[in-house]
């Protein structure tokens, strides 16, 4: 690490000596060696961190407006829409930011899974990642039940009653998630605190998953690890300018949806008011949770004394969990698919059963969607329960470079 | 890698045709509404004769409660159109310094009054079937506005063997065919005040026309500021491209 | 960071000059967007349409007899509606207002003189001034006293001792027969 600088504002070096945060500043964002053959896909971290800010500024405004009262909430949501300045561009952009959020999370997922970036010494990283994956999750169910619309209020009721496949203690564990005996005010009381809590939950999960990555820094395309100063580059200007150009990028789509197409990623049945006797013909999460709803559903059989109910749930559980403990099922050496040619075929056939499990979650249990469903999920399970770890074992990996620097063809010990 | 991105652009357009997917009824055919497309705005004779139907006709059954009167300034109506619109109803207000409830001519501020008191009332008086408020209706509807329009003009005979249950009317694009509100648009219905002749699509179209506005009365504006937000960002987006460039061109 | 950037590049005069022009263009475009971003954000706290809709409150002045004072609801502030009797006239024209804080008429206040329309906050930091109800103390003046920290008001409501900076506020009013208008 270079030493921080001499500051010469007498100000800065003042605060900087009682508290080093100009020091931090400069040491972890500015100086900070970062790999220099780092690609875009990388970029979707920082874009997934702006994202969070970008939700937590608007939620805040749209908190001020919005009613947290079963006869109240879906009206204040309207008038946010109707007669708050603004209202209704902060509402679509908190609305398709979530959306934007899983899709920039999913990208940096799998793009980890592509080039190994899970493996040793990065798993506490991997596996704080997913918890932020999991809180997230758990925030976002939260706040698609504020709008308190007919999703809104179903969502709530079948996830809730989830819990209630718990063996004896299920149906008091959902009576004290709902505070009464069905998804009524209180419950909506508590959503909306709790979705107002756990996004500064992640914002601090976010901070130890830097704080783990500026460890031992990011992993590469090539999978080896930096060996030389050369092979590394600061953070600013050359990653801060890439990703503010990715930012761009992102923005520009981001603000298509908001602008033009606002409600492509909602249900109309959720523009229809809460309504506890009538349930809508297709109850669909939104697209982002859809594979693990899928999950949960091919689960149509007791096994032995254990009800489906409870397998589907155990499943759906297991299918976020199972991921925290991939640096152990993946037995390969070998960090990067580039240098895995079987792995790389496995990882787009994982892919694949993915978007076929987004699918099945998207229709109707019903006819050859359910068969479907039950082999993708197998297929999911499988993958890393048998196909990881005997790859590892029988796959033969083609040679790895030695050092970034050789895997981009340039000359040994030459300059720039 | 380049795949994967492909890939994931696919998933997402999957996920959409998805939501789409068609229940029982057939899908209404596809409007050419003024209002598509980026730059498309509201026909303002459409709305207003749209705003006439709606009172003469949907507001016997059918509240509006989210849209107050005032909300009409948004699409050309001046204040005095509005105050008389408003002043046409009367309001319920109080209670009063003696604590009782009074009744008053509407006032630019209050809501579209509602025809019933309570969803008990409407359904009392329609048969058991709620008349749904419109306030949102084309944001809550699968295919908007031409699902919309496709109700309103898809009242036909019911083909042979179809069996329509009493108090009930038959519908080519309602799920199920079976709607309990009888058409309501009938040829001459309304007399417009600008002399357009009232056919049943016209009706359709116009009133189809106000309630798209009522559910999404910032499209216009929203529209209007994604074009000028959108081309900001490109611009700036194509400096940061270029300044990128430029710093990493020392690299190689 | 130009510094860095000019360390990184460092070719010539003609690269820094044109990758400078390029830096200063990019960081004006995206300070400006940053800006006007945050301006939905900061609108959004202002009062909202329906809020701003609701500002006009009409009240029936018959009933109120003279010396009576009542109040009403206006934008969620009291406004006191006062039938002034004619000796508070007499006492409220009779001021000079070169002696006053807030130098003002009592003509320009009341248009119908015998109606004095106030809005009911203290403009020290806001308390409800007493003087509303029979019972209460009216302050040196006649008029209105807030007890949170002492200002007194005559009988314009017109501050005349105490910490308070201003007059009583005036609401914008309109008379229509025996009825007013506020807002």
């Amino acid at each position: 690490m270079t030493p921080a600088p001499v500051w010469k504002n007498p100000i800065v070096r003042w605060i900087d000596y009682r508290l080093p945060v100009f020091s931090f500043i400069h040491h972890q964002l500015v100086d900070y060696p970062t790999p220099r053959n780092l690609s875009y896909w990388w970029n979707f971290g920082s874009l997934s961190g702006i994202v969070l800010v970008i939700m937590v500024m608007t939620g805040i405004v749209l908190a001020m407006s919005y009613t947290p009262h079963v006869d109240h909430a879906f009206d204040s949501v309207e008038r946010i829409m109707r007669d708050v300045n603004y209202g209704w561009l902060i509402r679509y952009v908190h609305m398709n930011g979530a959306s934007a959020f899983f899709v920039c999370v999913y990208i940096h997922l799998f793009r980890g899974l592509y080039y190994g970036s899970y493996k040793a010494p990065r798993e506490i990283l991997w596996i704080v990642g997913i918890v932020i994956l999991l809180t997230m999750m758990a925030t976002a169910f939260m706040g698609y039940v504020l709008p308190w619309g007919q999703m809104s209020f179903w969502a709530a009721t079948v996830i809730t009653n989830l819990f209630s496949a718990i063996p004896l203690i299920g149906e008091p564990i959902v009576a004290w998630l709902w505070g009464g005996f069905s998804i009524d005010n209180p419950t909506l009381n508590r959503f909306f605190a709790l979705h107002y809590l756990l996004p500064f939950v992640i914002l601090g999960l976010v901070f130890v998953h830097l704080w783990a990555l500026h460890i031992h820094k990011s992993n590469n395309p090539v999978g080896v690890e930096t060996k030389s100063a050369r092979e590394e580059i600061p953070f600013h200007p050359y990653y801060t300018i890439k990703d503010l150009f990715g930012l761009g990028v992102l923005l520009f789509f981001f603000l298509c949806f908001v602008f033009f197409a606002p409600n492509m990623f909602v249900e109309p049945d959720n523009y229809i008011p809460a309504n506890p006797l009538v349930t809508p013909a297709h109850i669909v999460p939104e697209w982002y949770l859809m594979p693990f709803y899928a999950i949960l559903r091919a689960i149509t059989f007791d096994i032995w004394f254990i009800p489906a109910k409870l397998i589907g749930v155990i499943a759906m559980f297991s299918s976020i969990v199972i991921l925290m403990l991939l640096p152990w099922l993946d037995t390969s050496p070998v960090r990067s698919a580039r240098y895995r040619p079987i792995y790389k075929q496995v990882y787009w056939i994982f892919f694949a059963d993915c978007l076929v499990l987004g699918y099945i979650g998207a229709s109707p249990p019903e006819g050859w969607y359910i068969p479907i469903g039950q082999i993708a999920t197998a297929y999911y399970f499988g993958h890393f329960l048998i196909v990881m770890p005997l790859l590892g074992i029988f796959e033969r990996p083609l040679p790895v470079p030695e050092s970034i620097t050789a895997a981009m063809g340039m000359p040994k010990e030459a300059g720039r | 890698m380049i795949r994967f991105g492909l890939v994931l652009a696919a998933a997402l357009g999957l996920g959409v045709t998805l939501s789409a997917e068609a229940s029982e009824a057939p899908k209404a055919p596809a409007q050419a509404w003024p209002f598509n497309g980026p730059l498309g705005t509201y026909d303002r004779n459409d709305l207003r004769r749209g705003l006439t139907v709606y009172r003469n006709v949907c507001a016997s059954c059918h509240s509006l409660h989210l849209v107050s009167y005032r909300h009409l300034a948004g699409v050309g109506f001046t204040e005095e159109e509005i105050k008389t619109i408003a002043a046409a109803v009367e309001v319920e207000d109080g209670p009063n310094d003696q604590g009782e409830k009074f009744s008053r001519a509407g006032r630019p501020a209050d809501r579209f009054k509602s025809p019933f008191a309570n969803p008990q009332a409407a359904r009392a008086a329609n048969n058991g079937a709620f008349p749904p408020d419109l306030s949102v209706i084309t944001k809550a509807r699968k295919g908007g506005p031409d699902y919309l329009y496709g109700l309103l003009t898809g009242y036909k005979n019911p083909p042979a063997g179809f069996k329509v249950l009493e108090g009930m009317n038959y519908n080519e694009y309602f799920p199920g065919h079976q709607i309990a509100m009888p058409a309501p648009l009938n040829e001459g219905g309304v007399e417009y005040p600008d002399g357009t002749k009232s056919t049943v699509q016209q009706m359709a179209h116009d009133v189809t026309t106000f309630l798209s506005w009522a559910s999404e009365p910032e499209m216009e504006e929203r529209k209007r500021m994604g074009l000028k937000v959108l081309m900001v960002i490109f611009v700036l987006t194509a400096l940061l491209y270029g300044l990128k460039r430029q710093i990493w061109a020392a690299l190689h | 960071m130009s510094d860095t950037t000019a360390h990184a590049a460092g070719h010539g005069d003609d690269a820094t000059t044109r990758r400078d022009f390029l830096l200063y263009a990019t960081s004006s475009v995206g300070a400006i967007g940053v800006g006007l971003s945050v301006w939905p954000l900061v609108d959004s706290m202002n009062p909202a349409a329906d809020v701003r809709a609701l500002a006009s409150t009409e009240v029936d002045l018959s009933p109120i007899q003279v010396g009576q004072t009542i109040t009403v609801v206006w934008r969620g502030k009291p406004v006191f509606i006062r039938h002034r009797t004619a000796d508070e006239i007499k006492a409220a024209g009779a001021v000079n207002p070169e002696d006053l804080v807030d130098p003002q008429l009592d003509a320009v206040r009341a248009a119908k003189p015998e109606w004095l329309i106030v809005v009911g906050v203290c403009t020290h930091l806001g308390c409800v001034p007493l003087g509303y109800a029979p019972s209460q103390p009216k302050g040196d003046f006649g008029g209105w006293f807030c007890p949170c920290h002492g200002s007194h008001y005559d009988t314009s409501g017109r501050i005349r001792k105490g910490p308070a900076p201003k007059n009583l506020a005036v609401p914008p009013i309109v008379f229509n027969g025996t009825t007013v208008k506020i807002g």
